[in-house]
């Protein structure tokens, strides 16, 4: 008796991984085994069980290549399509439907680029922003310390006392929330490469970080306290009216949160200070 | 000698904060911090009012300048802010729509 020939085309097992932060589920499908297993301890702890994504991404992977993790980011928006590329990735996602793709090697960088992206334009519409600042929750409420490479952002985590609960060390997760703004844990790691805590609380201070002799805070002008934020949240997209909303927030952010200069040395005694 | 006419770019982010007016460009995400000329230049730029006006009425009712020499400044510091898009300057009235604030929103 003949056995009956396999289909010629089997369907290929779609797997799926939903990435939360800040809120948002994001949900990675992709064919590829390894690929998910290796996202999926990537972003322990952001891992979510959200049936309802508000984006949905096919990974689709491409064998490893000449490519330039450091070439210039393109954001751009056009017929209601987002399109991301760097030179180790291609991305199209569309708001309206949800849905979008990524081209890519199985490599973490390429798709942890393209989240923090999505994230920023989906924040830029809410009033939000994702910075350049390391934070953490102490007292139930949220501390920001915003600062350049080098600025000190790695090491006042690395300072924070064991009451403190580290967001991240690297880029901050800001969300407008009723008069005020909230911080959230995200995934995104500096030089620590210690994954934020996924929990959120109330932003009770922003600290732009200086090196010096001593530990201490100054006031900051509400001027100089704008272009320091501007000047630290991330944004890519080449989009006038996304600029605009970026700007405007960073303008409601300083009217609502205290901003102030925090000179420190690098001894845990800083933390007196602060929190 | 042709009148010139200054509008706010409606293409640019502006407020105002502290005192000191901050723009930044949509097209490329520059941030500008007006002096205390530009901002009452920008304050002014109504696309209706002749620069010469805007001169004489505000730049030097502040300052203690020649108005002859305030308005050869005026214009160079007007042509110098369209060159990066932040005002536009016209010969004749610009009609403005959906322009930036000229004070904080």
């Amino acid at each position: 008796m003949s056995r009956p020939l396999p289909d010629l085309a089997a369907e290929v097992e779609r797997l799926s991984l939903v990435i939360e932060i800040g809120g948002m589920p994001v949900r990675v499908h992709t064919t590829d085994p390894a690929f998910l297993n290796m996202l999926s301890h990537r972003y322990c702890g952001f891992v979510g069980s959200s049936e309802s994504a508000e984006v949905e991404f096919d990974v689709d992977l491409v064998p490893p290549g000449f490519a330039d993790p450091d070439a210039e980011v393109r954001v751009i928006h056009q017929v209601g399509r987002w399109s991301l590329e760097r030179g180790d990735f291609r991305a199209e996602w569309e708001p309206a439907s949800r849905r979008g793709w990524i081209r890519q090697s199985a490599n973490p960088y390429s798709i942890d680029a393209v989240l923090r992206i999505v994230h920023t334009l989906v924040l830029a519409r809410q009033g939000g922003f994702l910075l350049h600042s390391a934070s953490a929750i102490r007292n139930k409420k949220a501390l920001l310390f915003a600062g350049v490479s080098g600025a000190g952002k790695t090491t006042i985590a690395r300072l924070a006392p064991p009451d403190a609960t580290l967001l991240t060390d690297e880029i901050s997760y800001v969300r407008r929330q009723d008069d005020g703004y909230v911080a959230f844990g995200t995934p995104f790691t500096g030089e620590l490469a210690k994954l934020g805590e996924n929990v959120s609380a109330p932003i009770a201070a922003l600290y732009l970080l200086a090196k010096g002799p001593e530990n201490r805070i100054d006031p900051v002008e509400a001027g100089e306290a704008a272009r320091s934020l501007l000047a630290n949240i991330l944004f890519f997209a080449e989009d006038e009216q996304l600029v605009q909303a970026a700007f405007h927030s960073a303008f409601e952010f300083v009217s609502r949160v205290p901003v102030s200069r925090l000179t420190f040395v690098p001894n845990s005694q800083v933390w007196e200070l602060i929190g | 000698m042709s009148r010139l006419f200054v509008a706010r770019n409606p293409r640019v982010a502006a407020r105002s904060l502290g005192g000191e007016v901050m723009i930044m460009s949509g097209r490329d995400s520059t941030l500008f911090t007006l002096n205390r000329t530009a901002t009452i230049l920008w304050q002014a730029a109504d696309g209706c009012t002749p620069l010469d006006k805007i001169v004489q009425e505000r730049i030097c009712a502040e300052f203690d300048v020649e108005p002859a020499v305030a308005l050869q400044d005026a214009e160079t510091l007007a042509r110098e802010l369209a060159g990066h898009e932040i005002l536009q300057i016209s010969e004749e009235p610009i009609p403005q729509r959906n322009a930036p604030a000229g004070e904080s929103r």
